[in-house]
């Protein structure tokens, strides 16, 4: 494994720590006017999204994760997994449901998502920042209710409950942020 | 239409701190008359630039870019000149960031026969002339916290007070990593006294220094002497001051170390520091070494310029304190 200096700290640098791999969010050039350089760095846990801080005094070697990140396909669910096909390979991985976590919800069949793997396995599944889908369920609207926020949930076809203006209809395509659920637009009608 | 270029917005958009900055430098350099300082203007490029191990000289020709106006300000008070301050350029290798340019200017001043607390006061009346002369666009937030006396603690009571742990400043390395340990901090390969206690520092005790407000912190461990005196009655600390605001460092004062022999020891010290380091190694500045025997007690700071505009002004970053930062010429 490759090491790092202080200065090759970038944003979405990925390095171990404590026996754990960390992406860098944030870094900033400290120095005490009579110290030592530091980089002050924001980083998050690959594994458990934990994000910290840390100074890392210039001198101070990073060792390199061995992580990588694959475009896979999401095929179908089995039992209590979700099957993967890697876009180039062709290769097919069963990866938990625990390890996909609320993504999972947000996860149309047949979507290419981005699979993080350390020391070979996967650990992470990121879905693109958003997805179009079909509303399937939903109390009927109002027609002509649209100057309040009101909002009321409605079913997506992966199966989430999303909130959704009084307007939207069962059927009608709606445009949905994956990182935080909400809904952005509709883009079709029924 | 026309399309202004990006550079054009951008130094009119800075105008405005452009203009306070002025305002400021113009209130700073009055207040330095009134009370009798001598404004001087020392050499840019000289033989024997600041011997501090953490700080990098930029070569000019066969000269180097002082880092701070110190050892000519300190010829000057070795001949008897009694107050004098320079506003002037200074130059650090490889410091660019949120908070530092490799050029800024430094606003340095020394004071014969004054005790360290007359800087302390200095710097409580300069910081609300600088707030007075930027005028509206002073930071109300920042001007509401300098109104008040500033806070005057330890190095000793801070590190207690934020990591819970007490450095006495007679700590071996070896013990201080312990201490260091203890307060829950990992000093990852630090061996150095001073890479110890700045890894303490920066993670425990600099992110609270905002809640005290502008602070004057005092005593700093002997290993942290630089040019300062040691302490009249505690061994372990020498006359030292920092200005924190907002968790900013903003000044460095010293009581000045006007002893040759002791001067000579801790210049060799660093130098030998910097050559393990494979850093480049100075040369003494021996007319600095032959000046400090005439040198009266004398105490003397460095004080950022340009962050006390950001403080002042209220900015986020240096850059915006000056037309042009290191990468925009």
């Amino acid at each position: 494994m490759a090491t790092y200096d202080t200065s090759d700290i970038r944003k979405g640098l990925k390095f171990m720590m404590d026996g754990a791999p960390y992406t860098v969010v944030e870094f900033q050039f400290v120095k005490p006017g009579k110290g030592a350089a530091f980089t002050r760095t924001k980083m998050k846990n690959l594994l458990t999204g934990a994000v910290l801080e840390r100074n890392f005094r210039s001198g101070e070697k990073l060792e390199e994760a061995n992580v990588e990140i694959k475009t896979m396909q999401y095929l179908y669910k089995d039992a209590d997994s979700c099957v993967f096909m890697d876009t180039t390979t062709y290769d097919q991985v069963s990866i938990p449901e625990t390890t996909i976590g609320e993504a999972k919800d947000f996860m149309p069949e047949n979507i290419n998502v981005e699979v993080l793997f350390f020391e070979n396995r996967a650990v992470g599944v990121t879905l693109p920042n958003f997805i179009e889908q079909k509303i399937v369920e939903t109390e009927p609207g109002f027609k002509g209710d649209t100057s309040t926020n009101t909002t009321k949930p409605a079913k997506i076809s992966t199966g989430a409950t999303v909130q959704v203006p009084l307007f939207i209809n069962a059927g009608d395509v709606v445009k949905i942020d994956t990182r935080t659920g909400d809904y952005l637009e509709r883009v079709g009608r029924a | 239409m026309s399309v202004e270029s990006d550079d054009r917005q951008r130094l009119i958009a800075r105008r405005p701190a452009l203009e306070a900055r002025a305002r400021v430098l113009s209130a700073v350099r009055r207040w330095f008359e009134g009370e009798g300082f001598l404004e001087v203007d020392t050499p840019a490029r000289v033989r024997a630039p600041g011997q501090e191990v953490h700080l990098d000289a930029l070569p000019s020709g066969d000269r180097w870019l002082i880092t701070s106006p110190e050892y000519a300000m300190k010829r000057l008070c070795g001949a008897g000149y009694q107050k004098i301050v320079s506003i002037g350029k200074c130059w650090r290798a490889d410091e660019r960031g949120p908070h530092h340019e490799p050029e800024f200017t430094m606003l340095e001043w020394y004071r014969a026969h004054a005790p360290l607390e007359t800087i302390a006061a200095d710097c409580e009346t300069l910081v609300r002339a600088a707030i007075s002369a930027a005028g509206p666009a002073a930071s109300p937030a920042f001007a509401g916290t300098a109104t008040h006396p500033f806070t005057r603690t330890t190095v000793r009571d801070v590190i207690h007070r934020f990591a819970g742990i007490d450095v006495v400043g007679d700590e071996s390395p070896e013990t201080l990593a312990t201490k260091v340990r203890a307060a829950g901090v990992d000093p990852g390969t630090a061996r150095h006294w001073d890479d110890l206690f700045f890894q303490l520092w920066l993670d425990r005790v600099e992110p609270h220094l905002p809640t005290l407000g502008p602070v004057l912190i005092f005593d700093w461990p002997t290993p942290l002497g630089a040019l300062a005196r040691r302490h009249p009655t505690n061994p372990h600390v020498v006359e030292r001051f920092e200005l924190y605001a907002e968790g900013l460092e903003l000044a460095n004062a010293f009581g000045e170390l006007t002893d040759p022999v002791e001067q000579r020891a801790r210049f060799l010290s660093e130098s030998a520091t910097r050559r393990a380091l494979n850093k480049p190694v100075y040369s003494l500045d021996e007319a600095l070494l032959a000046a400090l025997p005439t040198m009266p007690p004398t105490s003397g700071i460095a004080l950022g310029f340009d962050r006390l505009l950001m403080l002042v002004l209220g900015l986020p970053q240096i850059r915006h304190t000056m037309a042009f930062a290191s990468d925009e010429i």
